[in-house]
């Protein structure tokens, strides 16, 4: 069932003022007609409380029947039937009651077509209201409808990139926990511990939300360690952040994939030791964070080597703020660069990540 | 006593095998190498019964090491996930443990392995490697063996392969390498868009055509940015232009 018009505050408002003005403006007619005043107002309210009547009921057919475009025949055809029947019953009435004065029936008798007219028009009028507010009504309705459906299918997007973490991190961070609990098992204790934060932290955050710089590196901090249990001394991490950066916010879970690819060609791709550096930085409105690796040019191009990790951030990026050109890299050298510059909200205060939906529609692979 | 060598690029996952042969008195530890050249050198040195092998490490993989050894001993494979390598071990491998396993599952591979040796000498199915090539990663390089060296060649970087009896001629700007495959196998292997069988002992990288001249009466030759030239057979020709997309 739809809405009643008149249920709006603005609407009743503008109804009744309405209604109020065209009782006067037909008295008044009517008096400067001639008819006395008594007569007049009689006239006009006997006459427009019927229309009134009659209006309302149009109003609440028109709630629980939306013509489409074909049957506006069907509204027309409901406004002649209940303004002829308006305007029998008015003139019935007005003869019953008004109608001793000869002078009056006569008036009456001639004015019927201007008030059939008038009648119509204002039945007319009202139908058309009553039609495009509730196709309003609608539109607004189905556009709710489908910025939540973008906002669900962006969602399910979001989580299905965040999914695809490495499974073969979770395996092999369970194997080097199987081999520690023979080996050390304290630390096997403090990995399962720290395995175990790490995943509870990819479940809980919303894609959509707006975390610390601070916070979110703490998190990575987590990854990192375990990553320093299965590689040992071979992997070394130096993060530098410049002053004032740690309370500047990013998308939740957004660097966690970055350094993923930073350790699988730094790391997992290469021989020897390894340094990973993330360096943050604010410049204007944005939060800059730098992420370098080293890498190795002869098995890994860094044109393939952008790899599933990097265009899922670039993706996300371009969910989330409806831009492409938030994520660069470059490879030089034997260094593999990664840049990310996170514009800043407006609001500092807002949790949620506000950014318009691209405009174009969203696909789902 | 048999001789064991363990290849895999996390010390942990190492130790835990070394901890579950201990149970193992007929197996002795002779080397435990943490990436696919030491493995190679490790495997000459001491040619080993068997080897535990992982599959993701750095630079060459456990199926690319397994190439450049002449005669592979018998493997079981250790690894986390891989949906490619499970698919080869599942068709080919004498039996592969899926990270983290137990000591159980460790004995009854070793068990395995001492059934097969009995009945037949350890080879490693080609077919593991066949399989196995077909995964993402593996088609974007060919590794091969120079002498004593390991020689990573980036698929890009080959101008055309070239048949030579039992090996496959992979031509590169750094000269040819050796290789023993068939131009079946990288026929397969070598993305389609990119390398056309042209002629019956040829492979091609069309990206590398600058030319392609008539020659003779039903043949053609490709002319390289090199200055290479490669003879093109009829029916070469025709696919060479639907590569080509003319």
């Amino acid at each position: 069932m739809a809405m009643n018009p008149l249920s709006a505050r603005r609407f009743l408002i503008i109804f009744s003022v309405a209604w109020l003005v065209l009782i006067t403006g037909h008295a008044l007619l009517l008096n400067w007609f001639g008819l006395s005043l008594q007569v007049a107002v009689a006239d006009s309210l006997i006459s427009n409380l019927l229309l009134l009547g009659v209006c309302l009921m149009v109003i609440n057919t028109l709630r629980f029947y939306s013509p489409s475009s074909g049957q506006y025949m069907n509204v027309v055809v409901l406004c002649l039937v209940l303004g002829i029947f308006w305007l029998l019953l008015d003139r019935s009435i007005l003869w019953w009651t008004l109608g001793s004065e000869e002078e009056y029936f006569s008036f009456l008798q001639r004015s019927l077509v201007i008030r059939a007219a008038f009648g119509m028009l204002i039945l007319g009028f009202i139908s058309l209201t009553c039609i495009v507010w509730h196709n309003f009504q609608d539109l607004q309705l189905n556009e709710e409808r489908k910025a939540d459906a973008e906002k669900l299918a962006k969602d399910a997007e979001l989580f299905k990139l965040r999914q695809q973490l490495q499974p073969h991190f979770l395996f092999n961070s369970l194997n080097s926990i199987n081999a520690l609990i023979g080996l050390r098992p304290d630390e096997a204790r403090k990995m399962v511990q720290q395995l175990s934060d790490f995943l509870r932290g990819t479940l809980k955050k919303d894609e959509t939300q707006w975390v610390s710089l601070q916070e979110e590196l703490q998190y990575l901090e987590l990854y990192l360690d375990i990553e320093k249990v299965r590689f040992g001394n071979r992997l070394s991490t130096e993060v530098t952040c410049e002053e004032g950066t740690g309370t500047l916010v990013l998308p939740a879970l957004l660097l966690q994939p970055v350094m993923e690819n930073a350790i699988k060609f730094g790391l997992y791709d290469t021989i020897g030791d390894t340094v990973i550096t993330l360096h943050a930085a604010r410049e204007d409105e944005h939060l800059i964070i730098q992420v370098q690796n080293p890498y190795d040019p002869e098995t890994s191009s860094p044109k393939q080597g952008t790899g599933f990790g990097l265009s899922s951030v670039q993706r996300r990026l371009y969910l989330l703020f409806g831009r492409n050109d938030l994520l660069q890299t470059s490879g030089e050298e034997n260094i593999f660069t990664t840049i990310i510059r996170i514009p800043q909200p407006g609001d500092p205060t807002d949790k949620k990540i506000t950014a318009p939906l691209p405009s174009n529609k969203l696909c789902i692979k | 006593m048999y001789k064991v060598i363990i290849i895999d690029d996390e010390y942990l996952a190492r130790s835990v095998v070394k901890e579950y042969l201990a149970g193992h008195a007929d197996l002795e530890l002779v080397a435990e190498c943490g990436d696919g050249f030491e493995g190679v050198k490790a495997i000459q040195q001491y040619q080993p019964d068997l080897i535990f092998l992982d599959i993701q490490m750095p630079k060459i993989n456990g199926f690319e090491m397994l190439e450049l050894i002449e005669e592979p001993p018998a493997v079981i494979f250790t690894t986390a996930f891989d949906e490619y390598a499970i698919r080869a071990f599942e068709a080919h491998a004498v039996d592969y443990l899926l990270k983290p396993f137990n000591k159980d599952r460790f004995d009854k591979a070793v068990g395995k392995w001492a059934e097969q040796k009995k009945s037949a000498p350890a080879v490693v199915d080609q077919g593991l490697l066949e399989t196995a090539a077909l995964s993402p990663s593996q088609n974007q390089r060919i590794v091969v063996k120079n002498g004593n060296k390991i020689k990573i060649i980036p698929v890009h970087d080959i101008w055309y392969l070239e048949a030579a009896d039992d090996y496959v001629k992979v031509h590169t700007p750094e000269g040819y390498f050796l290789k023993n495959k068939t131009m079946g196998y990288f026929e397969q292997v070598l993305d389609k868009q990119q390398f056309a069988r042209c002629h019956r002992s040829y492979i091609v990288n069309v990206q590398q055509i600058t030319r392609i001249d008539p020659y003779e009466k039903d043949n053609h030759v490709a002319l390289l940015r090199s200055g290479a030239r490669v003879p093109v057979s009829r029916g070469g020709y025709g696919k060479l232009k639907s590569v080509l997309g003319l």
